[in-house]
C-alpha cells in the first residue's frame, strides 16, 4: 500500500445508457452524497470554530453577559502575561521531552522487532499497543500515583539505593518528567508498529546483500533502515508536534488541589490547559480565543518547521 | 512472508534482543498490574512502605465504593453508547466516501482528496470555545450527541479506507454488478462493503477506543453525573475524597477493563489493522 494521494487509475463505470435515463440524477450527485457527511461536520465543528476562535479574540467575551470589541487588546495583554509565557515555556518542555525519547525507543524497538526469526513476535506487538488503548485519565492516575513522594513505587525503589526521594508533582522538571513518561509510555508502542511496517516493506535482499559486503547491523540500521524508515519519521515527527502541544488531560489529573493550574505555582499548565482555565473556569471567552490563536500559530510554525527540517537533512551518503 | 523464512541479515536473535524486547513489555503491562494491586488494597496498606506486590482482597468493597460514589454504571452505558455509535458510524460514513474517492469519477474528486488530508493537520482541539458556543446554540450542552456527532468526521478513517478499496477491489467486480444492473448504492453495499469489512472493522475499534477514553471535550461538554462518560467519572472520583488513592484507581481499573478484555479478542486485528495503514515507503 502506497501513501500517494494521486488519483486512482480505476473508477466506478457510468452507469448503463438504460438505467442513465432512469435515474441520471441519483447517479450523478452520488458521489457528492457520499463525501458530504464529512464535510459538514468538519465544516460546523472544525473550521467555523477555528475562523470564529480568530474573531472572538477580538472581544471581550462572556458567555452569559455581552461581548464588546476591543480589537487587538486580549493579544497585547497577552503579550504581557507572565502565566501565558509560563504556560508556552512548559508545553515545549514537555513536547521535547516527550517527543524525542518516544521516537527514539520506536527506532530501537522496530528494528528489534524486524526480525523472521523472532519467537513471540505477536506479544511483544500486541503488548506494546496496551498502553494506547489505556486512558490518558486512568494513565494519569496509575502515574501519579507510583511516582508520588512519599508512597509512590518509584521513590521507594530510589530510597533502597539510597537516593533522596523526588517531588515530581510540586517541581517544575519533576512534573514535566512525568507527564513526558505519561505520554512516551501511551505512544512509543504505536510509533513502534508505524516504523517496524515501513521496515518489512524494505526488500530483505537489499539486508542481505549488504551483509555479504560485509556491512554490520548497525552500518544496515544506518544506511538502509534510517533512509527507507523517512517518510513515517517525518509523519510521526509532525502528528506528535501537533500533539504533543495540545498536552491537557496528563497536566489536569496531576495535582488534585490545583487541578486547573497544574500545581499551585502552575509548574505544569500546558497552553490548552491555560487556554481551558481561562475560557471555562474562569470564563473569559475573548481571552481564551486569543490564546487558542496563539498555540495555532505555535503549532502551524512548529509542524511546519520540523517538516521542513525532517524533509532537508538528508542521511550520510554510505 | 513466513513461508520462505528469509532472515534480516544472515544472524540469529540474539539474547539481549528478547531482553530489550522483554522490557518493553513489562513496561506497558506493569502500570496496569499497579493499577489492579492499589485497586484492590485499602487506602492503609496503600500507602503501606515497602509496597505490596500482590492484589489485596478488597476489590469488592472498593468497586462498590466506586459505584455508589459516582453513577458508575451509567457512565459505562453513556461511553458504551458514544463509543459503539461513533465506532460504527465512522467505520461505514468512512467506507462511504473512502469509496468515492477510490472508484468513483467526479468533477473535483481530487482536489476535495487533498482537502480532506489537509484537515487531517489542523489542530482543532484549540478552537474548543467557538465549538462549545455551536453545541451551546443547538442546544446540545450536556447530552451525548454533543459528544456522537462531531465525533463522527474521520479524515483519516476515510484516507484509509480509499487506500484499502484502491487495492482490494478490482474493477472488474464493480463492472460486473453494474452489468447486472446494480446501483452505486447497491454496487457499494452489496460489494464493496463486504470486501472491505475487516479494514472498516480495525478502523471502528479505533474510532471506539479514541471514543472510550477521549477526556477534554467531553469534560466540557457535560455537566450532570448522570451524563457523564466513564472518564469523566474517573476525574469526579480523584475529585470526591482526598486521601484515598485505592477508589480512583478501582475506577480507573473499572474503565479500562472492557477495553482489555476487547483486546484480548481483537488485538491481533488492530496491530494488523495499524501496520496496514502505515506508510510503507
Amino acid at each position: 500500500m502506497t501513501t500517494s494521494i494521486s488519483p486512482t487509475k480505476a473508477s466506478l463505470p457510468p452507469a448503463p445508457p438504460v438505467q442513465a435515463a432512469r435515474r441520471g440524477f441519483t447517479e450523478t450527485v452520488a458521489p457528492y452524497a457520499y463525501i458530504t457527511p464529512f464535510f459538514v461536520l468538519f465544516a460546523v465543528f472544525g473550521l467555523i470554530p477555528l475562523l470564529f476562535t480568530f474573531y472572538v479574540a477580538l472581544f471581550d467575551w462572556n458567555p452569559i453577559g455581552e461581548h464588546v470589541f476591543v480589537g487587538l487588546d486580549n493579544f497585547s495583554r497577552l503579550v504581557g502575561d507572565v502565566r501565558f509565557w509560563n504556560a508556552a515555556r512548559n508545553t515545549v518542555s514537555i513536547w521535547l521531552l516527550s517527543t524525542v525519547p518516544q521516537l527514539l525507543i520506536a527506532l530501537v524497538l522496530a528494528h528489534l522487532l524486524n526480525h523472521v526469526r523472532l519467537r513471540l513476535a505477536l506479544f511483544f506487538r500486541m503488548t506494546m499497543l496496551v498502553p494506547y488503548i489505556t486512558s490518558v485519565a486512568a494513565t494519569a492516575i496509575v502515574f501519579v500515583q507510583m511516582f508520588d513522594r512519599d508512597y509512590g513505587l518509584l521513590n521507594w525503589l530510589l530510597g533502597l539505593v539510597g537516593f533522596e526521594h523526588i517531588d515530581f508533582t510540586q517541581s517544575v522538571i519533576g512534573s514535566h518528567v512525568l507527564i513526558a513518561v505519561m505520554v512516551t509510555w501511551r505512544w512509543f508502542g504505536y510509533t513502534t508498529l508505524l516504523y517496524l511496517a515501513s521496515l518489512q516493506a524494505v526488500p530483505r535482499a537489499i539486508y542481505e546483500a549488504a551483509a555479504v559486503d560485509g556491512a554490520g547491523g548497525v552500518r544496515q540500521f544506518l544506511h538502509i533502515s534510517l533512509p527507507s524508515l523517512r517518510p513515517v519519521i517525518v509523519f510521526t515527527i509532525v502528528t506528535s508536534t501537533i500533539g504533543g502541544l495540545q498536552i491537557f488531560t496528563e497536566a489536569l489529573l496531576m495535582n488534585r488541589g490545583a487541578a486547573n493550574t497544574c500545581g499551585p505555582v502552575r509548574q505544569c499548565q500546558t497552553l490548552t490547559l491555560f487556554l481551558f482555565e481561562q475560557g471555562f473556569i474562569q470564563f473569559k471567552f475573548g481571552y481564551a480565543a486569543a490564546v487558542g490563536v496563539a498555540l495555532f500559530v505555535m503549532v502551524v510554525v512548529l509542524a511546519g518547521l520540523n517538516y521542513f527540517l525532517s524533509t532537508r537533512i538528508r542521511p550520510v551518503k554510505g | 512472508m513466513k513461508t520462505t523464512r528469509r532472515r534480516r541479515s544472515g544472524e540469529r536473535v540474539r539474547w539481549w534482543t528478547y531482553a530489550l524486547l522483554a522490557l518493553a513489555a513489562f513496561a506497558c503491562l506493569f502500570p496496569l498490574y499497579w493499577m489492579f494491586i492499589v485497586a484492590t488494597t485499602d487506602t492503609a496498606t496503600a500507602t503501606n512502605l515497602p509496597p505490596e506486590i500482590v492484589p489485596g482482597g478488597n476489590f469488592f468493597h472498593l468497586a462498590g465504593l466506586v459505584f455508589s460514589t459516582v453513577p458508575f454504571v451509567r457512565s459505562i452505558v453513556n461511553s458504551l453508547v458514544v463509543a459503539g455509535t461513533i465506532g460504527v458510524g465512522q467505520a461505514v460514513l468512512c467506507a462511504l466516501a473512502g469509496f468515492a474517492f477510490a472508484k468513483m469519477r467526479f468533477r473535483g474528486r481530487n482536489a476535495l482528496f487533498l482537502f480532506v488530508v489537509l484537515t487531517m493537520t489542523v489542530p482543532t482541539q484549540l478552537a474548543i470555545v467557538p465549538q462549545y458556543m455551536i453545541i451551546s446554540s443547538l442546544g446540545w450542552v450536556d447530552t451525548l450527541q454533543a459528544l456522537i456527532v462531531p465525533g463522527l468526521a474521520n479524515a483519516f478513517g476515510i484516507f484509509w479506507m480509499r487506500q484499502h478499496i484502491s487495492s482490494a477491489i478490482s474493477d472488474e467486480i464493480l463492472q460486473a454488478a453494474r452489468i447486472d444492473g446494480a446501483s452505486t448504492w447497491q454496487i457499494f453495499w452489496r460489494v464493496a462493503f463486504p470486501l472491505v469489512r475487516p479494514a472498516a472493522f480495525v478502523l471502528g475499534l479505533l474510532g471506539f477506543v479514541t471514543a472510550w477514553n477521549d477526556f477534554l471535550w467531553p469534560f466540557v461538554v457535560l455537566k450532570s453525573p448522570e451524563m457523564y462518560t466513564v472518564q469523566i467519572a474517573i476525574k469526579a472520583l480523584q475529585n470526591s475524597f482526598n486521601i484515598d488513592l485505592g477508589l480512583a484507581m478501582s475506577g480507573s481499573f473499572l474503565a479500562t477493563l472492557p477495553l482489555l478484555v476487547l483486546f484480548v479478542f481483537v488485538g491481533r486485528r488492530m496491530v494488523a489493522g495499524i501496520m496496514n495503514g502505515a506508510f510503507k515507503g
